[in-house]
C-alpha cells in the first residue's frame, strides 16, 4: 500500500529522499541541512544516509548557496538549495534574478538550470522579524523562474519531486505554519502537472482563489459558510508563475463572484495579477467586483499582532458576504 | 615544485600618520572622510606602481628576459615558436579590439568593452589552460575567449545586440560573459566544486584529465560580496579554482584606492590560500604563474588568487570618457610597459626574429579586421519571435500565446518589411 498519512514536513523529506535515491546527481545544500537536518528538520537524516558530499552543510551566505548551486548545475548536478527563512533569501536574490533565471535564455537553451530553491514562507509561527514574510510576488515577476507553493502533504511530496526533475529553476515555497499538518499521501499516484491550479473544494455560490498557507484557511471558511447555505468553490493556485488560471476562469464563469486570498501584501502582487486577468477574461460573467483579502501593505508586524495581519476565516467570509451583497442589489 | 610565494604585508603606517579609517570631523578642510592620505596610498598601493617587490616578472618593460627561480621551470618548455604564437595572439586580439572600437564609433556596435593593454594578462592566463579546464569570464575577456577557440565574430552579437552569447560554454570550456560584477566568481566556484565531486581532481601529470577552473574579474569586483563568498566557499571546499583578478587600476572612474587598502593579492592570505601578484603586461610571467596556479588547483591543493597587475589603456566601455577621471601622464607611463611592444623587442633582440614574421602578421591582422567588419555589418537581426524562445524548458502556455499574438500582429501589416517576423 503506497498511501501514507504524513505531515507536510515528512512528505517533503520523503520527496527529497526518493529523488536522491533515484538520481545521484541530486544534491541538497544549505545552512544546517546536514547534521541538524535543517532548522525545520526537512532534511532530517539525509546526510547520514547520503553522505556529506550529497548533503552539503554550507557556509552562512545565501548568495554563495545559490551562486555555487548554479555552477554545480552547469557541471551536471541537480542542486536543491534550502533557504532557512523567507526574509533571508534576499542576499541570494541577485544570483537568482541575474543568473539563475536568465541562464537558459542567455544561452538560447544550451544551459538548462535544474536548481530548486526551497523557501519556508509566511507567518503565524510567532517569530521575530524577517522570519514570516511572503516574498513570492518578487519571484513571480521574474521571467525565467518557475514559482510554486504547496499547501498539503500530497502536493508537498509530488510537487517537490516534480520540481527537482524539472530542467527549469523552481522557487519552491513551503507554508511553514502548515509543516505539521497531516494528510494522505499516495506515494505512487500520478500527480497533476506541477504547473496546474486545482479545485480543492467544488462549490457553486462563489469562487475563492488562494495558495500556500491560506488554502487551509479558505477551506475552513468554506466549511463555515456551508452552514449558512453558501457553497464556496476553493481553488489552490499551486503555481504562482506561470499562473494556471483556466480553472479559475471556468469557476468564475459559473459563480460570477470571486475573492482572492493571500498573506502577502496586496499591491503589485500575485493576487493583483489574478484580479487583473479575471477581469480581462471574465468581465461579462462577473456579478460583483473582484475582491481581495491579503496582508496589508506594511512590513510584517511584530508577532503579537500578526494574527491581525494574516487573512483569517472571518476576513475571508466578510469578503464573500460583500461580494454576494451585489447579487442582492441586482 | 616552487614554494608558495611569500606573502608580505604592507608596512604599518607610521604612528604620526592619520589612520586611514579616521573620519575627519565635519568642516575639517584637510581630507575627505575615509580618503587615505598620500603617504598611505604610497605605502599601501603606489609602492607597487612598478608592481612592488613581490611582482613576478620574466620580461622587463624593455623586453629583457630576467630569471626567476620560482617560475622559470614553468616556462622551460616555451620555444621561440611558442613566443611568436603568444605575440600573434596579442596582436590579433588587439586588432579585434581596435576594429570593434571603430565599429562602435560607426554605430555598428551598440557598445564595446575594450581590452587594450590587458592582452598579456589574458593570453598568458588563457594559454595556461588545458582543454578540459573551464573559464568563467567577466565581459572584457576577449583574449581568453580567443585562447579557448572562440572566433572573435562570436563575441559580436553581444555588443551589436543580436544575442547574449552564441557559443556553447560546455563545449569550449568558456562560460558566457557575465555582466553583473562578481556573480561569476560563485558560479565558477560551484563548477569547481562539481569537478571535485565528479572525482576529476588530483592528477596533475602531463596527460592529466583533472579539471581546474579559472575565473576572471577586475579590481572593482573585489569589493563585491560575491567575490568574498567565492573565496570562502572555494577555501572551505578545497575547490580547484584559480581566481584571476585583472587589476587594471580603474573600476570605471573609481581608482584602486577606492576598493582596497592592501594589495589585492594579499587578501588571499586571510582566506587561507596563496595569493600572488604577476606583471600582467608580461605574457611569459602571466603564463608561468597561471600554469603553476592551475597545476596547484588541478592537483587538489585548493584555490589560489592571481593578481595580474596591469592597466586599462582605453575607456571602461565605449560609453565612458577616461579623460574626465585620470591624468594623461598615467597613460603615457603605462604605454612604456606595453605588453606587445616588450615581447616584440624580446623577439627581435634575443631571438633574432626577422621582419618577415611581423610583416606576415600585419597582413593576417588586416585580413582578420576585414573579416570582422564584413561579419558585423552583415549580421542579421533576429525576428521578434526570438524574444520568446528558450525562456523555459517547459514552456508556459501564456508565453506561447504572447508569441503567437505578437507574430500575428507583425504579419498583419501590409508592408512586408514591417511584417518582418521570422525574417
Amino acid at each position: 500500500m503506497s498511501t501514507q498519512t504524513l505531515t507536510i514536513a515528512k512528505a517533503l523529506n520523503t520527496a527529497l529522499r526518493t529523488s536522491m535515491e533515484a538520481d545521484p546527481s541530486v544534491i541538497v545544500m544549505g545552512e544546517d541541512v546536514g547534521k541538524l537536518g535543517g532548522v525545520f528538520r526537512i532534511t532530517d537524516g539525509l546526510q547520514k544516509d547520503f553522505g556529506e558530499h550529497r548533503v552539503l552543510d554550507t557556509p552562512l551566505a545565501e548568495s554563495g548557496i545559490i551562486g555555487t548551486a548554479i555552477g554545480l548545475a552547469l557541471h551536471g548536478f541537480r542542486p536543491v538549495c534550502e533557504i532557512q527563512f523567507d526574509g533571508f533569501v534576499f542576499p541570494g536574490y541577485d544570483q537568482i534574478v541575474s543568473q539563475l533565471a536568465k541562464m537558459r535564455y542567455r544561452s538560447q537553451g544550451k544551459l538548462p538550470m535544474p536548481v530548486v530553491v526551497r523557501i519556508p514562507f509566511g507567518g503565524g509561527i510567532g517569530a521575530v522579524e524577517h522570519h514570516s514574510e511572503s516574498p513570492e510576488s518578487l519571484f513571480a515577476h521574474v521571467a525565467g523562474l518557475k514559482v510554486v507553493a504547496c499547501a498539503n502533504p500530497a502536493d508537498a511530496h509530488s510537487m517537490l519531486r516534480q520540481a527537482i526533475a524539472s530542467d527549469d529553476p523552481v522557487i519552491f515555497f513551503e507554508p511553514k505554519r502548515r509543516y505539521w499538518e497531516k494528510g494522505e499521501v499516495d506515494l505512487e499516484a500520478t500527480p497533476p502537472p506541477l504547473h496546474s491550479a486545482q479545485v480543492v473544494r467544488p462549490g457553486t455560490t462563489a469562487t475563492v482563489v488562494t495558495y500556500g498557507p491560506s488554502v487551509k484557511t479558505c477551506l475552513d471558511a468554506a466549511t463555515a459558510a456551508a452552514a449558512d447555505g453558501i457553497d464556496l468553490e476553493v481553488i489552490d493556485l499551486r503555481t504562482l508563475s506561470p499562473l494556471d488560471l483556466r480553472p479559475v476562469f471556468d469557476s468564475v464563469r459559473r459563480t460570477g463572484h470571486v475573492v482572492v486570498v493571500s498573506e502577502a501584501p496586496g499591491e503589485s502582487s500575485v493576487s493583483s495579477e489574478v484580479v487583473a486577468r479575471v477581469q480581462q477574461e471574465c468581465f461579462y460573467s462577473l456579478e460583483a467586483p473582484v475582491l481581495r483579502v491579503t496582508g496589508f501593505d506594511t512590513p510584517y508586524p511584530p508577532s503579537k499582532i500578526e494574527e491581525d495581519f494574516i487573512p483569517d476565516l472571518d476576513r475571508v467570509l466578510d469578503a464573500v458576504d460583500r461580494s454576494l451583497a451585489h447579487r442582492d442589489r441586482g | 615544485m616552487p614554494e608558495d610565494p611569500p606573502l608580505d604585508l604592507p608596512s604599518t603606517p607610521a604612528a604620526d600618520t592619520p589612520a586611514a579609517s579616521t573620519f575627519a570631523p565635519m568642516g575639517a578642510p584637510q581630507t575627505i572622510a575615509g580618503t587615505p592620505d598620500a603617504e598611505q596610498v604610497i605605502a599601501g598601493l603606489r609602492a607597487t606602481s612598478e608592481g612592488g617587490a613581490d611582482l613576478v616578472q620574466l620580461l622587463t618593460p624593455e623586453g629583457v628576459r630576467v630569471p626567476d627561480e620560482r617560475f622559470d621551470s614553468y616556462v622551460a618548455d616555451v620555444t621561440v615558436e611558442d613566443l611568436k604564437g603568444y605575440y600573434r595572439d596579442m596582436v590579433l586580439v588587439r586588432r579585434v579590439d581596435r576594429e570593434a572600437s571603430a565599429l562602435q564609433r560607426q554605430g555598428q556596435l551598440g557598445i564595446w568593452v575594450p581590452l587594450l593593454g590587458q592582452e598579456a594578462a589574458q593570453i598568458g592566463a588563457g594559454r595556461a589552460m588545458a582543454p578540459q579546464d573551464m573559464a568563467f569570464p567577466s565581459y572584457r575577456e576577449h583574449g581568453v575567449a580567443w585562447c579557448r577557440g572562440i572566433d572573435p565574430t562570436e563575441l559580436m552579437g553581444i555588443f551589436r545586440g543580436t544575442d547574449h552569447g552564441s557559443w556553447d560554454p560546455r563545449e569550449v570550456g568558456f562560460h558566457l560573459y557575465t555582466i553583473v560584477i562578481g556573480n561569476q566568481c560563485l558560479n565558477a566556484t560551484g563548477w569547481a566544486m562539481a569537478s571535485r565531486l565528479h572525482g576529476k581532481v588530483g592528477d596533475a601529470g602531463p596527460n592529466s584529465t583533472s579539471e581546474a577552473t579559472m575565473v576572471f574579474f577586475g579590481d572593482g569586483a573585489t569589493s563585491q560580496g560575491d567575490v568574498h563568498e567565492a573565496f570562502v566557499w572555494s577555501a572551505v571546499y578545497d575547490s580547484p579554482v584559480v581566481f584571476f583578478c585583472q587589476n587594471n587600476q580603474w573600476a570605471i572612474s573609481e581608482p584602486l584606492e577606492r576598493q582596497t587598502r592592501v594589495p589585492l593579492y594579499q587578501r588571499a592570505q586571510g582566506y587561507g590560500f596563496p595569493g600572488i601578484r604577476v606583471d600582467g603586461n608580461d605574457v611569459l610571467a602571466t603564463l608561468a604563474v597561471s600554469r603553476w596556479a592551475m597545476e596547484q588547483a588541478r592537483t587538489g591543493n585548493g584555490p589560489l588568487l592571481i593578481e595580474a597587475f596591469t592597466y586599462r589603456m582605453d575607456a571602461h566601455t565605449s560609453s565612458d570618457d577616461p579623460t574626465r577621471y585620470r591624468l594623461a601622464d598615467e597613460l603615457e607611463t603605462w604605454k612604456l610597459k606595453d605588453p606587445i611592444e616588450r615581447l616584440r623587442v624580446n623577439l627581435v633582440r634575443e631571438h633574432e626574429v626577422g621582419h618577415e614574421f611581423f610583416d606576415a602578421l600585419q597582413e593576417e591582422s588586416d585580413a582578420l579586421a576585414a573579416r570582422l567588419r564584413e561579419f558585423v555589418t552583415s549580421m542579421p537581426t533576429p525576428g521578434p519571435e526570438r524574444i520568446f524562445s528558450e525562456v523555459y524548458d517547459d514552456v508556459p502556455p501564456e508565453i506561447t500565446r504572447q508569441r503567437d499574438e505578437h507574430v500575428a500582429f507583425h504579419a498583419s501589416f501590409a508592408d512586408a518589411e514591417t511584417a518582418g517576423a521570422g525574417a
